[in-house]
Parts: structure tokens; C-alpha cells; sequence
């Protein structure tokens, strides 16, 4: 065994995979149960089955509260990524007065707990603006925690463009609205491609703040949380969980093709991925 | 030469740094017009606001009798070669080649005649087709002069244009932007740290230290009477020696070069401050001769050592030591039939002449 571990690469290796193995198997056991035949989560598997994703299609409040979701998450990937090609843009190409601390703002909310932006902007909202909870509050929400991602990615799509490219089409006649549609906009797309899936995902599964936030209408995790009360509804909670992380496995995949297509046709090294 | 660019009293400052400092200068239609400089010196700058792309702090431009300030760079009729070409990497050659000409109203047939023209005048006919991302250095570089000439500018203006390309890529370059300069009869203003580059392409030629221009002359002038130690040191080769003035019989001046020993100048041949004075004289390594075995000397010699060789090829450059001179002595010699190349650590005779020193009274 040693011997076999040595010629691997040692025991590091077997480390690794155990890290893996980690962060991982609890993922994987989502399909396994999602197609086993039983309502009980427990080993030994029963059989395979579809009944749980039949299931899911029978449930009015489980498509409400995807549609919401949706609906909540394409809203607040175009704001943030509206947001962020702004910031981007003033970050990379201005030199304003208080320009360092405006920009580590706007990043701040990356590493501010979910469970504080949902409180704060819930006072805020509730109890100083007197506005009533919705899918608008949530949006709102997802906006400011997206916002970050958003700004690191175009960051990285405008630092990568050459701004000779831009002087160039003004040099040619055109003007600085006409070059931003010719020339930044195509070159930049992938970035923003990339910033509206991952804003999409971090939105459509995040839970803290939208449980705080949301109004009459849930969105799918509180959903999903809502129902975690009732043990026969598990299965089907597993099947959803399934298509869920598959979704965001592809979102997530997609995105990172598109930043790397963005980086090879600005010609541009690249320097270590988003994700 | 009928001036088409003035410049009077040009400065710019970012911030507290003060980038060019009183830029005067006229540049004539259809002139291959040179900026010269080390870097940071402000020929870029001067480039970028002449673009448009940059305000002059005070001071102002006219380009054909017409006062530019407030005029954008896309309403300019200059156009730019950037020094990274910036040639669009989305598109196709054709599309980056006609891309200036969306708002001309042509009709699609006569912007294609057009492209193809300007790519046949930089030899990449048939190139319109390909993705502007798979072409070389090289070609990038003709994509880049085609779209800008394609506007037909009055002024072609070229950022170190060919910094990037490989020695025999550049020298091919230099010839044939020469060429295509006569060829249009637009005025192009080059920027360039390369003193070779200069006087090989140009017309006239400025050369900026610090923000300011420190000679504008033709190349022969400017390679010939440097107007002072630096400008003379940065074109070309030059050496320098300390060198004492004496008036003499109230007409000839005598002069003690360290080095090179004494000879005896007419007064009106030397600036003033060599009368009773001192400074330096510059004398280029081509001026300078040395006198192999059974050659007689025509002029003043001074004997020295050969303290280092290199060898060219075609050329021999030889460092010799003369007793008295504070740095070794550049001399190039023309390796012809017959001549040796001496070595390290011969004795040397240097023959030179009065008539080819360049005075740089202190």
C-alpha cells in the first residue's frame, strides 16, 4: 500500500483525494437517493426509480417558488452586471478622487456574512423605509452580493483590452457611445456572459437572505427548507437538489468557457481562473 | 515647405509633472517628420495630443491654419498607427481595414475596391479574409497602416510603430514606410527611441529631452552640428574630449585637445567660448583614422594602443587608448582588401583633422 502510495506521488496524493472525497461524496449521494426507491434516506438502496421527479411536476408551490426564483434571478444578474461593467469600467480606465476605497467597497459584501446583509437590509427596508417584503426586496438582496462577483469578472475582461483598441476606433471616426457598441462590447461579451451565470446561480441557490427578504412569494430554497419538515417529502427534495446542482455545474462550466474565450481573443495570458 | 501643423508654446502637465514644457515647432505637408528622444521624454505625449487624445495643458495647435483645441480625435483628419497596432482582434482583416469607413456613405462595393487597394499598397492583397488575430507582428503592422491610410488623413501619425518587429522585419519596415510616405505624399510624424530609425526615415527630425525639444534639423545637420554634448551623444557615436582654446597673434586660436596634443584653428572655424576658453570637442569615429603599416599621415597624429576590437564585418571598431585622454577613443575603420585588423594591445597611430571636430564650448 505505502509502496503503491510512494509511486503516486506519496502521501500527498492520498491526502488530496481524501479532501475530494470530502467536499464531494455528500453531493453525490443527492442522485443516489434521488432515484431510490424508498422515502427513507438510508443505505442499503432500494431500487431505482423516477417517481421523485414525477413528483416534482405535481406541486403548485414548488414551480411558484421556481418561477420566482427564476424570475428574481435573471433580475438581479442584469443589475449586477449592469453594475459592475460601470464600476469595472471607472476601476480600470478613471482615476477619480477616493477612488481605491469607493472600489473596496463595492467589494466589501464578498466577505461580509450572508446573515448581516439580510438582517441590516431587512431593518432597513421593514422598519426605516416602511416598504413591504418582495420578490423587489430580494432582488435588491442578490443585487448587492452579486455585485462583487460581477465587478471581478468585467475587472478582469477590461484589464485584458488593450485601450489602444478603443483610442483606434475614435482615431477612425467613430464616437466613444459607437465604439463602446463595435469594439468594448464584442470583446468584452464573454466577461459578460460569464458575469451574468455566475450572478444567476449565486442567486437561484442562495437562501439567507432571500429567507429574510422574500415576501408572499418564497423562493426555491426557502421552499426547499419549508418542506425539510416533512420526512416523506425528502426524496423529492433530493431529486430537485439533483437538477439543481447539475444546473449550476453547467452554468458554472459555461461560464468559466466563456472567460477563458474572452481572454484568448483579447489575446491576453491567462492568469488564474475565477474560479 | 508650406507648414500644415504649428505648434507654439505646447505644454502638458499631469498632476504635478510637468510632461512637455513649451513645444514650438512647424511641420510641413508631406514631410516624414521625426520625434526623437529617450523615454519620458514627452514624444508620445506630444503625439497623443497633436491625435487628440490628449489636451495640451497651454499652448496651441493648428493643423492646416485651423486652431484644434476642442476639435475630438474622431473629428481630426489624423490618423494613427498605435504602437501595439490595436488592430481589432474580433474582426477579419477586410472589416479592421474598412472599419473607418462605416460613416463615409460609400456603397459596399466601393469600400471593398477601396480595402482592397489599401491592402494591395501594403503587399497584403488577398489578406482580407483572414481573422485579424491569426496574422504575425508583421502583418499586424500593415493591417494597422492600411486602416489608417485607407481615410486618405492629411497627417499619419506613427506611435513606435516598429519597436516590436525583429531586426530584419524593422529594416524592411523602414524602407518600405519611406517608400509608401512618397508613394502618398501624406505628412507622417513619427515617434521614436531608435537614432538609427530617424535618420534613416526622416526628413527632419526633433530631438526631445526633458519635455523639450533640443534640436529640430534635418538628419545630415543634426548627425553633423549637434548643437550640444547631448544631443550629439545620443545621435550617433561621438567622442568627447577636454579641450583648451588660446587666442594667438590676436587672429588664430590654438588649440590643446587631451589626447590628440595641440593644433592651430582659425577663429571665425570656433565658437567663441574657445577664445582664452575651455569646453569639449566631439569628434565621430569615422572622422578618425588609423594609420596602418607604410601609410603616411596627411593630417595631425596621435599615437596610442589598441585597447579593444570589434569586428563587424564590414566594419572594425577599435577603442584606443591615447596617453592624456580621459576615455578610450572610438574609431571605426572600413575593413577593405588588404587591410588588416590590427589587435588588442598594438601600438596605433590615430590620424585626424581639425576640419571634422564638433566644438561644445562649456
Amino acid at each position: 500500500m505505502s509502496a503503491w502510495l510512494a509511486k503516486r506521488g506519496g502521501w500527498l496524493w492520498a491526502y488530496a483525494v481524501a479532501y475530494l472525497v470530502f467536499l464531494y461524496a455528500p453531493i453525490f449521494l443527492l442522485p443516489l437517493f434521488a432515484f431510490n426507491d424508498s422515502t427513507v434516506i438510508a443505505f442499503p438502496l432500494q431500487g431505482f426509480t423516477t417517481e421523485w421527479f414525477k413528483g416534482l411536476t405535481g406541486v403548485p408551490a414548488l414551480t411558484g417558488s421556481v418561477k420566482t426564483s427564476l424570475i428574481i434571478a435573471v433580475t438581479s444578474s442584469v443589475l449586477a452586471t449592469l453594475l459592475g461593467l460601470c464600476a469595472a469600467r471607472a476601476g480600470v480606465r478613471y482615476r477619480f478622487p477616493g477612488k481605491g476605497p469607493i472600489l473596496g467597497l463595492i467589494m466589501v459584501p464578498l466577505v461580509l456574512p450572508e446573515i448581516i446583509v439580510g438582517v441590516s437590509l431587512l431593518v432597513v427596508i421593514v422598519s426605516i423605509l416602511g416598504a413591504p417584503l418582495s420578490s423587489w426586496t430580494v432582488i435588491l438582496g442578490h443585487t448587492l452580493i452579486c455585485t462583487p462577483f460581477a465587478v471581478a469578472i468585467l475587472n478582469a475582461s477590461y484589464q485584458s483590452l488593450d485601450t489602444s483598441l478603443e483610442e483606434a476606433a475614435i482615431d477612425l471616426g467613430e464616437t466613444p457611445a459607437s465604439t463602446f457598441r463595435l469594439v468594448t462590447l464584442p470583446l468584452i461579451m464573454p466577461g459578460i456572459v460569464a458575469s451574468l451565470l455566475i450572478s444567476f446561480t449565486i442567486s437561484l441557490d442562495e437562501f439567507i437572505i432571500a429567507f429574510f427578504l422574500t415576501g408572499a412569494e418564497p423562493t426555491l430554497p426557502v421552499y426547499i427548507w419549508s418542506q425539510l419538515r416533512f420526512p416523506q417529502k425528502l426524496p423529492i427534495i433530493m431529486a430537485l437538489g439533483t437538477i439543481l446542482v447539475a444546473a449550476s455545474v453547467v452554468l458554472l462550466t459555461l461560464a468559466e468557457i466563456m472567460r477563458r474565450r474572452g481572454l484568448r481573443r483579447a489575446g491576453a495570458k491567462d492568469t488564474g481562473g475565477f474560479l | 515647405m508650406k507648414p500644415l501643423i504649428s505648434l507654439s508654446g505646447l505644454t502638458k502637465s499631469f498632476g504635478d509633472v510637468e510632461v512637455l514644457k513649451g513645444i514650438e515647432a512647424e511641420i510641413g505637408e508631406g514631410e516624414f517628420f521625426s520625434l526623437l528622444g529617450p523615454s519620458g521624454c514627452g514624444k508620445t505625449t506630444l503625439l497623443r495630443i497633436i491625435a487628440g487624445f490628449e489636451t495640451p495643458t497651454s499652448g496651441a495647435l493648428l493643423l492646416g491654419g485651423q486652431n484644434m483645441a476642442g476639435v475630438p480625435a474622431n473629428k481630426r483628419p489624423t490618423n494613427m498607427v498605435f504602437q501595439s497596432y490595436a488592430v481589432f482582434p474580433h474582426l477579419s482583416v477586410a472589416q479592421n481595414v474598412g472599419f473607418g469607413l462605416r460613416r463615409s456613405g460609400l456603397s459596399q462595393t466601393e469600400k471593398g475596391k477601396k480595402i482592397e487597394e489599401a491592402l494591395g499598397m501594403v503587399g497584403l492583397a488577398g489578406y482580407g479574409g483572414r481573422a485579424a488575430h491569426a496574422l504575425s507582428g508583421g502583418q499586424r503592422q500593415r493591417v494597422a497602416l492600411a486602416r489608417a491610410l485607407i481615410l486618405e488623413p492629411k497627417v499619419l501619425l506613427l506611435d513606435e510603430p516598429l519597436s516590436a518587429l525583429d531586426k530584419k522585419l524593422r529594416e524592411q519596415m523602414q524602407s518600405e514606410l519611406r517608400r509608401l510616405q512618397r508613394q502618398v505624399g501624406i505628412t507622417f510624424i513619427l515617434v521614436t527611441h531608435d537614432q538609427e530609425e530617424a535618420l534613416i526615415m526622416s526628413d527632419r527630425i526633433a530631438v526631445m529631452f526633458d519635455g523639450q525639444i533640443a534640436q529640430l534639423a534635418a538628419p545630415q545637420e543634426l548627425y553633423r552640428r549637434p548643437v550640444s554634448r547631448r544631443v550629439g551623444d545620443f545621435i550617433g557615436v561621438m567622442n568627447f574630449l577636454p579641450a583648451d582654446g588660446r587666442l594667438e597673434e590676436g587672429r588664430d586660436i590654438v588649440l590643446d585637445i587631451a589626447g590628440l596634443g595641440r593644433t592651430v584653428v582659425e577663429q571665425d572655424q570656433c565658437p567663441a567660448g574657445f577664445v582664452n576658453g575651455s569646453g569639449a570637442v566631439g569628434v565621430r569615429p569615422e572622422s578618425l583614422q588609423i594609420l596602418f603599416e607604410g601609410e603616411q599621415a596627411r593630417g595631425e597624429v596621435a599615437k596610442g594602443e589598441v585597447a579593444e576590437v570589434i569586428y563587424y564585418g564590414d566594419m572594425t571598431y577599435y577603442e584606443i587608448a591615447l596617453p592624456g585622454a580621459p576615455e578610450r577613443l572610438t574609431v571605426s575603420m572600413k575593413n577593405r582588401a588588404g587591410r588588416p585588423v590590427l589587435e588588442r594591445g598594438v601600438a596605433a597611430r590615430l590620424e585626424w583633422d581639425a576640419s571634422s571636430l564638433i566644438y561644445f564650448p562649456a
